[in-house]
């Protein structure tokens, strides 16, 4: 994961929430350290919204997923019009 | 130890991982740890209509914790080596 420092991440956790955010740091239990975090609510009723955060430690146990942001792709990208259920958590 | 000396025989080979959420990624794999962790690259999900969540990411980190199966292409095991190594491993565990 050392790759993703300093650049920005999509962390799924294990109750299905979104959060994106600059990731600054980690260790080997997937402990996660995210500056300037958003998280971000799918919902079939509206657009996605984007619920601003600030820096967050999160658990390792909490984290599903960690997933580098194409930020060009990203920004070219329409939330206000995407509608999708939001993600499962997970079942062990 | 012998499943992660497997999957990293499978470096560079493209899988699909099914979470314990029912999201299934495929990617290439990059990378496995002793958590069996995976790093996969150029990913796409199963259904991008019902999951339109990874839209914006091409590579990602995923905790083996979270992982119910990996499916990989039968051509890419020998499965027979694979049989005889974990056989051997349980021999050499019970002395």
């Amino acid at each position: 994961m050392e790759g993703y420092v300093d650049h920005l991440v999509q962390v799924i956790l294990q109750d299905g929430r979104i959060i994106v955010g600059k990731l600054k740091g980690y260790d080997i239990r997937t402990n996660l350290i995210l500056a300037d975090c958003v998280e971000r609510e799918y919902s079939m009723e509206q657009g996605v919204e984007m619920v601003p955060l600030g820096l967050y430690m999160i658990k390792g146990d909490n984290v599903a997923i960690v997933a580098e942001v194409d930020e060009a792709k990203d920004a070219t990208i329409n939330y206000s019009e995407i509608r999708a259920e939001p993600l499962a958590e997970i079942h062990h | 130890m012998l499943i992660f000396s497997f999957f990293k025989t499978l470096t560079d080979q493209v899988i699909t991982v099914e979470l314990k959420n029912d999201l299934s990624i495929t990617g290439t794999l990059k990378s496995v740890d002793q958590f069996l962790n995976i790093r996969l690259d150029g990913i796409s999900v199963e259904d991008p209509e019902r999951h339109p969540h990874m839209m914006a990411v091409r590579n990602c980190f995923i905790r083996g914790s979270v992982v119910r199966y990996v499916r990989m292409a039968a051509k890419n095991v020998d499965t027979t080596l694979l049989e005889d190594a974990t056989r051997r491993e349980i021999k050499d565990a019970k002395k």
